[in-house]
């Protein structure tokens, strides 16, 4: 604990004896958790471990009940809302895709696009030929430009998860949280998504909640197991994996 | 007043008079005679053998006396009672019988003179029949009377009085009465003292009105005991106030528990917005009206029995109607928390429609039955029948209601379904059903509701929507999905605002409350008992 | 602001602001040009009737902008409505001056009956029509920024936020019936003589707040349009599909929903401003609940979320109400629940949504058929009016 000083300040992301309850049930119990600048880490654990209320935790959606969660060593995120949180530069990906569905393709990434949130500036925004080449960029990425018109509402679900994660590019985050990327995708498509998810990480620091363990060995990065609101093992996946408790309360015999 | 009370004593002694007793040796009707016989020492002599009786029933005849009513027939010499009947015509009264003995011009008869010295001969010997009456109630009410008009001359008969009182609450209030004569005596300081103390004791606003001429007495130890007794009284009759405001408030609460508490099952515990819940009362409401029409042209003798006979038609006719509503429109909105809005406001204008078109739009009048109507004290508190029982019903309800969330099949399938739909249909759990039923079940609580709010307020197409704002305030208050936070709002809210209103006015009291409400959501937007937890958020 | 107004008038707002503008033009002309036996002629209770129409209607538009767009069902936009209107009537109340009952030079009739002496601090100014213009737009933008401030800043939504707007009309509706209010009480504001120096019963002045009606529903249009078609109008359907995704995104959901609440009341305020000179007094009842719930079903059966449908609708039921209360008054309530219950279970698009739908649809099918055989056979529907998630 005495590295915590120098933990704090060279990390990214930091939490602290973060503790989380729902009438007397303990979501999250002193997780303490530290992600470096420009790190990719993986997260997993069973259901109820704690995985989505520790997004939510650090995205200002939930106020813990206990604890320090820090961005950059010095930003106390639980003193911020959800909106100042996503300007200070963390995005979010939801478990259940959430696309804004009565709108294109190109309208949901250009709502997402990085730049002034004001209402004022939002009413008299004109789209700058920066930004309009910025979302053909993107969308290539996500490889929906055939769909750019398309309303989002009418995508199949990987393609939601895939817009999803392409708003997540336009915001242009330092951290993104990523939860279950690859949840409902075909083989093909996860194995995409990681390599998509990898090229991110270039740039990026990354969370990334997953439970297919073969996107996660696709990562191959750092693996963070949480169990019933704490850290049960950290390390690479082949570590953890011979962790005996994780096999235990996660893996299985 | 003093006269009013005087005369329920009379008419007390009177009815009791039917049993003379023991004391009854001499003949009645010679003993009035001796009132006009003579002189004005004549009439005190006979009055002083009419007193020696001890018997009741010369008291209409002395008061009569007293207020120079009495008059000797000339034609047989039989006392009478005038009274003026109109014109010069005097009608007749028989003191003892209280039977009428026709009328009679004034000529025909002799009044019965009476000058000061008689008349508080007169007062103290009808106290003294009246405190000596073998009648319990007359003696107290005797008691009493002299407590609120206290009067110096009945201090004897008060003391002889209380010497033969063996009624430890008759004596009590003969004491009270005692010192409120001293007081307006001449009898010295240390008696008045004494005898503030007791006044103070018993408290009330007459004894109010006792004390506080006293406040400016010449004697400085009658004066300060005077100024502490009326604080004694004062701060008693406050916190009666608050009480009274209390149980007001409860009332209004109850009422407003019973509107709501079929919205905590629809609204609270389902999630749908039912904004014709207040129709649903109302439909409760005109089938107590409909059950006391039959009952009065077909077998009047059951009207006492009217509302038991509508509890369960009003829970039937209002569930009824809420399973149509639920199969035929809700459960297609399911999800839709402002469609399901829209669509039951336009429920409950055709109600209301079909309901005027049906009744008519004015007033439907529904009786109290017997032991519905009336009022009694306790302490310093009244209260009224019809209030009591609506508190007594609403807890009632509410315990059944709690009953059957938690301790029946269909609360256990109800709680499974609001909480996991899915998980609840593949345990087998027909979920259409249990939304079906849970729905009727609302709707017909607030039918019963209706039978019990038809005994506080107009039976009217609009009956419903008076209630509908403040039942969501209710529900909304107390915490949605929290039976308990439901009672405890409804509560809460009835208090509140009975103890706004004597600063604000029961208008602005009610806006006053409103406002706090819109401010309260602001702090807790899931209301008092809120439940916590990220299934909550979604 | 011109160049942000003229940016709206795109295919959908510009027939609609040119239909309104020739309404504006030819009523007038019609009922003023035009002999009274003439066909044409368009007689004095038509206007009124079609001028209180179209308030309703601009109502209506504003009621869109924070249902349709936002998703914030308000049930208590009578109640900035009604303000609008009272602050006009106060205007009117004052160029009575000694006409009154009472003559009274300053004080309204009704303050005189009260015994009153002077005139309330609240009743200066609105003697000029500019400060009465002011307050129709400050009074209700006003209420709605600092209740909206609260309810959103705690972020109250759904039936909540329904209820509590309903309790908000229902608590003034409350206050304004009292007499110590100092607004006329149960009877309200009336026996108005005139407006800028014009008699207020007279023809020209009938139909010039005929014409400034049509001309202020072209105006809410282009608001309405003008907003929906910025960057501002996707943030604002974004919070009515998505609230929380937005919020993640990094937009103040609550001074999102604030903006457009507060220019919502605005325009309801003007509504009943050009209500209350042409219907000739404004009262209590204007706050019932159950008037700023019937906004809502203008605005369903027309189409929310659609620049046209809240007019429609509302020049639609409105008309429905005068021929059945003058026909069939016992029906009415049954048509307009009726209505409720149609509209939210068999048209949730509302008219003019569902045409649209159709049409698109249509259109599509069309093209996918010349296409022949293209891979796409789902529509594509980038010129959708964006649809109501709920």
């Amino acid at each position: 604990m005495n590295a915590t000083n120098d933990q704090l300040a060279t990390s990214l992301l930091y939490l602290d004896g973060v503790t989380v309850s729902f009438d007397g049930f303990r979501a999250l119990n002193r997780l303490s958790l530290v992600l470096g600048k420009g790190e990719m880490r993986a997260i997993i654990g069973p259901n109820g471990a704690g995985k989505t209320t520790m997004m939510d935790v650090i995205t200002g959606k939930t106020r813990p009940d206990a604890g320090d969660v820090f961005f950059e060593g010095a930003i106390d995120l639980t003193k911020h809302d959800e909106a100042e949180i996503a300007g200070l530069g963390i995005g979010r990906k939801f478990q259940k895709p959430t696309v804004f569905e009565s709108q294109t393709v190109r309208d949901n990434l250009e709502l997402a696009l990085a730049g002034d949130r004001g209402i004022f500036a939002t009413l008299l925004h004109r789209p700058s030929a920066e930004e309009t080449s910025r979302i053909e960029a993107i969308l290539e990425t996500i490889r929906l430009g055939h769909l750019r018109d398309r309303l989002a509402g009418s995508l199949s679900h990987g393609q939601r998860q895939w817009l999803e994660i392409g708003m997540l590019l336009a915001q242009d985050p330092k951290l993104l949280l990523v939860d279950e990327p690859a949840a409902g995708m075909t083989d093909e498509e996860t194995k995409e998504t990681a390599i998509l998810l990898k090229r991110i990480a270039q740039t990026h620091s990354v969370v990334v909640v997953e439970h297919d363990m073969t996107f996660v060995r696709d990562l191959d990065v750092k693996v963070t197991v949480l169990h019933e609101g704490s850290v049960l093992a950290e390390g690479t996946l082949d570590h953890v994996s011979a962790d005996p408790r994780v096999i235990e309360v996660y893996l299985g015999r | 007043m003093t006269s009013f009370l005087r005369m329920i004593v009379i008419l007390l002694a009177l009815c009791t008079a039917a049993a003379p007793g023991a004391h009854a040796e001499a003949d009645p009707g010679a003993l009035l005679a001796g009132l006009g016989a003579g002189d004005y020492d004549a009439t005190e002599a006979a009055i002083a053998r009419i007193v020696a009786t001890g018997d009741a029933r010369f008291a209409p005849a002395l008061a009569a006396l007293g207020s120079g009513d009495l008059y000797t027939r000339k034609s047989d010499g039989r006392v009478v009672i005038g009274r003026k009947a109109g014109g010069r015509e005097l009608a007749l009264i028989d003191p003892l019988s209280g039977d009428a003995l026709g009328e009679a011009a004034s000529r025909e008869l002799e009044k019965i003179r009476v000058n000061n010295r008689i008349r508080r001969a007169v007062r103290s010997a009808i106290g003294v029949l009246t405190l000596m009456s073998p009648n319990r109630a007359v003696r107290l009410a005797a008691a009493n009377s002299i407590f609120a008009s206290p009067d110096p001359e009945s201090l004897e008969a008060l003391d002889a009085a209380l010497a033969a009182e063996k009624d430890p609450q008759v004596q009590a209030a003969m004491e009270r009465a005692r010192a409120a004569s001293i007081l307006a005596s001449d009898r010295p300081e240390a008696e008045k003292v004494a005898a503030i103390e007791t006044v103070a004791a018993r408290g009330g606003r007459d004894a109010l009105s006792i004390l506080t001429p006293l406040a400016n007495s010449e004697n400085e130890a009658v004066k300060s005991a005077a100024a502490a007794g009326i604080a004694r009284v004062e701060s008693v009759l406050a916190m009666w106030d608050a009480a009274q405001n209390v149980w007001y408030g409860i009332s209004l609460g109850s009422v407003l528990l019973l509107a709501a508490i079929g919205l905590a099952i629809t609204f609270g515990v389902m999630g749908v917005i039912n904004m014709a819940h207040g129709e649903m009362v109302m439909l409760g409401a005109y089938t107590t009206f409909v059950v006391q029409e039959i009952i009065r042209t077909s077998a009047p003798w059951l009207f006492d029995w009217s509302l038991v006979i509508a509890l369960p038609l009003a829970f039937l006719v209002a569930g009824a109607a809420g399973f149509v509503i639920e199969r035929g429109i809700i459960r297609w909105l399911y999800g839709r928390p402002l469609e399901t809005l829209l669509a039951t406001w336009g429920i409950s204008l055709i109600l209301q429609q079909a309901v005027r078109s049906l009744f008519g739009p004015t007033n439907r009048e529904v009786g109290n039955p017997s032991w519905m109507s009336g009022a009694f004290e306790l302490g310093g508190l009244t209260i009224t029948y019809n209030r009591l029982w609506i508190v007594v019903f609403t807890l009632a309800v509410f315990a059944l209601l709690l009953f059957v969330t938690r301790f029946t099949t269909f609360g256990l399938q109800m709680r499974a379904v609001t909480q996991n739909r899915r998980m609840a249909a593949s345990m087998g759990i027909r979920t259409p059903w249990i939304d079906a039923f849970t729905f009727a079940l609302g709707s017909g609580i607030a039918g019963i509701a209706g039978v019990a709010l038809s005994q506080v307020g107009n039976v009217s197409p609009s009956l419903g929507q008076g209630y509908i704002i403040d039942s969501f305030m209710v529900v909304v208050f107390g915490g949605v999905g929290n039976l308990w936070g439901t009672l405890v709002g409804a509560l809460s809210l009835g208090v509140l605002n009975k103890f706004l209103e004597p600063y604000a006015g029961a208008v602005l009291g009610k806006i006053l409350v409103l406002v706090l409400i819109i401010l309260f959501i602001q702090k807790r937007p899931r209301g008092l008992f809120a439940q916590r937890g990220r299934a909550v958020e979604s | 602001m011109a160049r942000f107004l003229l940016g709206a008038l795109d295919r959908r707002a510009t027939p609609i602001a040119l239909v309104l503008l020739v309404v504006a033009v030819l009523v007038p002309v019609a009922h003023l040009g035009l002999p009274a036996s003439h066909p044409l002629h368009v007689p004095t209770y038509i206007v009124a009737l079609v001028g209180k129409y179209l308030c309703y209607a601009l109502l209506a538009v504003a009621l869109n902008l924070v249902w349709g767009y936002c998703g914030i069902l308000s049930l208590g936009h009578g109640a900035f409505f009604a303000l609008g209107g009272y602050a006009m009537g106060m205007y009117l109340m004052r160029q009575i001056g000694s006409r009154g009952v009472y003559g009274n030079p300053t004080l309204p009739d009704f303050m005189v009956f009260l015994n009153w002496k002077s005139l309330p601090w609240y009743w200066h100014g609105f003697d000029q029509f500019w400060f009465a213009a002011l307050m129709v737009l400050l009074v209700p933008g006003l209420l709605a920024f600092v209740f909206g401030w609260f309810a959103f800043r705690s972020r109250v939504t759904g039936v909540y936020l329904s209820i509590i707007t309903q309790a908000l009309t229902y608590a003034l509706l409350l206050a304004f019936f009292r007499n110590d209010m100092g607004f006329g009480g149960n009877n309200g504001l009336t026996d108005f003589k005139d407006m800028l120096g014009f008699n207020i019963q007279s023809s020209t002045t009938r139909s010039a707040l005929f014409a400034a009606s049509a001309i202020a529903l072209a105006l809410g249009v282009l608001i309405t349009s003008a907003i929906v078609r910025s960057k501002f109008g996707k943030v604002l359907i974004a919070v009515r599909d998505a609230e929380s995704r937005t919020r993640f995104l990094g937009y103040r959901v609550e001074h999102v929903k604030l903006f457009a609440f507060v220019v919502s009341a605005c325009m309801a305020g003007v509504a009943g401003a050009l209500y209350v000179p042409q219907v000739g007094i404004i009262n209590p009842s204007e706050f019932a609940p159950a008037n700023s719930i019937e906004v809502v079903i203008w605005t369903a059966v027309g189409g929310r979320a659609t620049l046209a449908g809240p007019i429609v609708g509302a020049l639609l039921v409105n008309g429905m109400k005068t021929w059945f209360t003058g026909a069939l008054p016992e029906a009415w309530l049954f048509v307009l629940g009726g209505l409720f219950v149609a509209v939210t279970l068999f048209l949730p698009r509302g008219i003019v949504g569902t045409l649209a739908h159709g049409w698109n649809a249509l259109a599509e099918r069309r093209r996918a058929a010349a296409a022949e055989g293209g891979r796409d056979p789902e529509p594509k529907p980038s010129d959708l009016e964006p649809a109501p998630a709920e």
